[in-house]
């Protein structure tokens, strides 16, 4: 297990997730990689359907339909309590925006709660709180979702709600305001104040120079600053239609009733937008190796990480994503994994070491390691770890048994996240608006299963045999800190 | 109990009739006790083929003999690193084969454990939790391993403005309890644990006495009989606590630290009420009104929505053993702390006096009581609130009681207990940040 980075505080954590950031969140530790992006990235089992770890095909009594004016339709049904995740998934996120407005995919996330014509001031929030529902939002690179859980019952008020908010937002310089600054708090929460969030926020800026992914999902600060109520509303009225819009329903429901709710309620919003085909700027390849260093009195413990970019679940063929979430979980994984073993077992010079593989983005993906050293140890003792790890899956590849052990430990979680109806509910969304069709989804334990060694060999010569993009989360050298501390003293 | 029908007092009165709750299926708590007189509580579900199984024993960090803090948060963490002939590497290997995960872990008055099994490998799951509760083997590599993991943490901590500040919230209101240790102790105490303390906490705090069992999933009552005496049977009888002494509160001071960050976190806190109190629930509606649940508390109301002063602020109750507490946290802009405290304290102030009104108090039991369903709506959460509600030992048909508990509350209680809770005396605030921010909260905090 991994104490260090489950600690119990005395204290209540930080209540509110409202309007979450799910990339800056999933971003914000370098230590931590992606729960989000590999959730998407393992598909699961519908509860009643599949019986057993073995199962080919996911969630087989899943509807899916598509409404006339163009909205997706899903719905997973799980009769097991009361209750529904009514979730609608728009296909837009950071990348998607106007040069010069970082956030403004996030800003509007935030005013979607203020109100519409029918129902202004908050109306849809305090009806929630009221039939003891849950409500959030969150938004990342590719896509922005909404969601309540309710019991069943409220079901049809949510959908009414979600529909009117599609089309009929209005925004006022009162509420636009403050809500500004919410997000500048939120800004200096979850970046600012993390030496860790700061480094990745820097990273992933030359990681991607030319590519939108470069930019934060918050956006930066003086472009947060300059968004105003008619950026938010010239990004809404591009982007926020029933055409470009996915609904995902699941809990105690059959789709038939929710067809006919849908019918009255998204069905009746005309679509009010043609936001076309989502095509970013390329990334082009970059020649020479590129590091980022950042040292920061408050860091404890000094990690590195290297990152490349390779294919997506979206945008890679030939099984080549399956196989790269195998060489992820071989190479540093579960808490058997080679990184694990050599650098924090055996070797004894890590308190942490693995690998990780995002592949839920609409464009590429990333493949990253990292490593922290033990006391006494240090930085380039951690490159030297992982550089020799992935030697060695270069030059010998990995076993059959690994293969298979991999194989198995992933689908049986993708059987564990099906205790979850809001988890069934994000791997859909998440899919559906970043380039992935349901039948994707729900064939990947099949695709899983082909992998071969040599594929996974062959995808890891392919994509991690050039330079990586290195970040080093530093402490001043003791110089430095002396320097800091005692400024009165003269050099 | 009847989750569904949790949900029918909820009325929508919002012109849009739901649809008729047909379909629900009730979820009922069976009461098993073992051939052995072991007893744990099941709610029986064969939708998914996996079982989630949650127990506690009573003895947390509290726990931990002097000079010795941070043991039994040690002893979580090392007691899956190998058991009886399998070393830590076998043991972690044999659950990742199995995909079978196991974990220990403790709070202020509790050690906890959580189990998760697919059907195929219940048995081994039940085998290999019984293995590492009767036979640990406390290696000296993985204990050595987890003692380097803590102190990392323990050292990120000090650079942590959350922590800072918890922990001069909590040195100020209650002294030298054993309740502002930090879980994990300090550097000194954690650098000096041997698996020979180990083995005497593992004595001390696992026992069949305090151990409470919630499973939910795929098995039936009579498999869970014999499997209960298969992994908690070998286990000591009695376990050997240390009584806890009450807490005692000094509110009112003001506690600050410095630190270089763009945001100055506070804390606010004062004596709470514990679980058995009469008037808890109608704390608890209180404390919702005033900072806790949905996006319409006062304080979210006041301090994010109209003036931007933060991403989030919330309060909540603490209701530990030794004594309950009313905790509030937030973390806002250095330079308007001051003004972020202020704003605090006149809520406070008006809901101390004045109270909420019959309307808020309406909308409060409606989230409250309609809420409530959403914490039964996976195994996990399930088998976890099994076992909370044993802990608090109010009894397999609290579910039942509960949401009429809520309903009965009446303006006049929450007024009541907010007069009580809020207006006898001053909080005690912790800020760390800038100096002048810090400054603007003492300020702010004693009126000035």
């Amino acid at each position: 297990m991994q104490p260090a980075s489950s600690r119990t505080r005395f204290l209540p954590g930080p209540r509110r997730t409202r309007y979450g950031l799910l990339a800056a969140l999933v971003c914000s530790t370098l230590l931590v990689p992606a729960p989000l992006m590999a959730a998407g990235a393992a598909p699961t089992a519908n509860p009643a359907a599949a019986a057993e770890v073995e199962a080919d095909v996911f969630a087989p009594n899943l509807s899916h339909f598509t409404l006339t004016n163009g909205m997706e339709v899903v719905v997973i049904p799980d009769h097991r309590a009361p209750v529904v995740t009514h979730m609608v998934w728009y296909k837009v996120g950071s990348a998607d925006e106007p040069e010069g407005q970082s956030g403004v995919a996030h800003f509007l996330e935030h005013l979607m709660f203020k109100g519409t014509t029918a129902h202004p001031d908050g109306e849809f929030s305090k009806t929630v709180a009221e039939l003891g529902g849950e409500e959030n939002a969150f938004t990342t690179t590719d896509y922005t979702a909404y969601f309540q859980r309710v019991a069943k019952e409220h079901l049809p008020l949510m959908m009414a709600f979600e529909a009117d908010r599609m089309e009929n937002l209005i925004l006022t310089d009162e509420v636009v305001k403050p809500e500004r600054d919410v997000v500048l708090e939120e800004r200096r929460m979850r970046v600012d104040s993390e030496p860790s969030s700061r480094l990745r926020e820097a990273l992933t800026s030359i990681l991607f120079v030319n590519h939108p992914y470069g930019s934060p999902v918050i956006g930066w600060q003086s472009e947060i600053e300059a968004l105003n109520e008619d950026s938010a509303i010239a990004f809404y009225d591009r982007f926020y239609t029933p055409n470009n819009a996915v609904l995902v329903i699941a809990g105690d429901v059959e789709a038939d009733e929710v067809k006919a709710l849908a019918e009255e309620t998204y069905g009746k919003v005309a679509r009010r937008a043609e936001p076309g085909a989502r095509v970013r700027p390329a990334e082009p390849p970059l020649a020479g190796e590129r590091r980022i260093s950042m040292a920061d009195p408050r860091v404890t413990q000094e990690t590195v990480s290297y990152s490349y970019l390779v294919p997506s679940d979206a945008t890679g063929t030939d099984g080549e994503p399956e196989a790269l979430e195998l060489l992820a979980y071989i190479l540093g994984g579960g808490p058997t994994s080679r990184l694990h073993k050599a650098g924090v077992l055996e070797q004894r010079i890590a308190t942490a070491a693995g690998a990780y593989y995002q592949s839920g983005s609409l464009d590429m993906g990333q493949f990253g390691f990292y490593a922290a050293p033990t006391p006494g140890h240090d930085l380039d003792e951690m490159e030297k770890l992982i550089r020799a790890e992935l030697a060695r899956v270069l030059k010998d590849g990995v076993s059959e048994e690994e293969v298979a052990k991999a194989t198995k430990s992933m689908i049986a979680e993708a059987v564990f996240a099906q205790d979850s109806q809001q988890a069934l509910a994000r791997i859909f969304g998440s899919a559906l608006t970043t380039g992935k069709t349901v039948e994707d989804v729900q064939t990947w334990p099949q695709r899983m299963k082909k992998v071969t060694p040599e594929q996974v060999q062959a995808v890891a010569r392919k994509y991690l045999s050039g330079d990586p993009v290195v970040g080093l989360l530093t402490r001043p050298k003791p110089e430095d800190t002396a320097a800091a501390t005692a400024p009165e003293k003269q050099g | 109990m009847s989750v569904a029908r949790l949900l029918k007092p909820v009325v929508t009165g919002l012109g849009l009739l739901g649809l008729a709750l047909t379909s629900a299926q009730a979820v009922e708590i069976q009461k098993v006790t073992s051939p052995g007189g072991i007893e744990a509580w099941l709610v029986e579900d064969h939708t998914v083929p996996l079982v989630a199984m949650n127990f506690a024993f009573k003895g947390g960090a509290t726990q931990d003999p002097e000079g010795k803090q941070g043991l039994t948060r040690l002893l979580a963490a090392t007691l899956d690193e190998g058991a009886g002939d399998l070393t830590s590497e076998e043991f972690q290997a044999r659950l990742e084969e199995q995909s079978i995960s196991l974990s220990f872990d403790t709070g202020k008055d509790y050690f906890y454990g959580t189990l998760r099994t697919l059907t195929a490998t219940r048995d081994e799951a039940f085998d290999l939790t019984a293995l590492a509760l009767t036979q640990p083997r406390f290696d000296a590599a993985p204990v050595d391993r987890m003692k380097t993991q803590f102190l990392t943490g323990i050292r990120r901590s000090k650079q942590d403005p959350q922590d800072i500040a918890s922990e001069l919230l909590y040195k100020s209101l209650l002294g030298e309890h054993p309740y502002t240790w930090q879980t994990e102790g300090t550097e000194e105490s954690m650098a000096a644990l041997t698996a020979d303390d180990l083995r005497a906490q593992f004595k001390r705090v696992i026992g069949r006495d305090t151990l409470m069992i919630g499973v939910v999933g795929d098995i039936d009552a009579e498999t869970l009989a014999s499997a209960l005496d298969k992994t908690f049977g070998a286990l000591p009888a009695t376990s050997q606590l240390d009584a806890v002494a009450s807490l005692e509160f000094t509110p009112g001071e003001t506690v600050t630290g410095l630190l270089d960050v763009p945001q100055t976190q506070i804390f606010f806190a004062l004596p709470g009420i514990t679980r058995e109190d009469p008037d808890y629930q109608a704390a608890y509606v209180m404390n919702h009104i005033l900072g806790g649940g949905s996006f319409t508390s006062w304080l979210y109301e006041e301090v994010r929505e109209k003036r931007g002063l933060t991403y989030g602020i919330g309060t909540s109750l603490a209701p530990y053993d030794a004594g309950g507490m009313l905790v509030g946290s937030v973390a806002t802009r250095a330079d308007r702390a001051g003004e972020t405290v202020e704003v605090i304290r006149e809520q406070l102030r008006r809901m101390a006096e004045e109270g909420p009104s019959e309307e808020e108090l309406v909308s409060a039991k409606k989230y409250l009581t309609g809420s409530y369903a959403l914490r039964f709506d996976t195994s996990a959460k399930i088998a976890a609130q099994l076992v909370a509600l044993q802990n608090s030992k109010l009894g397999i048909d609290y579910f039942d009681r509960r949401n009429g508990e809520i309903e009965a509350v009446t303006l006049d209680d929450v007024k009541r207990v907010a007069k009580r809770l809020l207006g006898a005396s001053a909080p005690t605030f912790a800020a760390v940040g800038p100096e002048a921010s810090v400054e603007a909260v003492r300020k702010a905090a004693s009126g000035g």
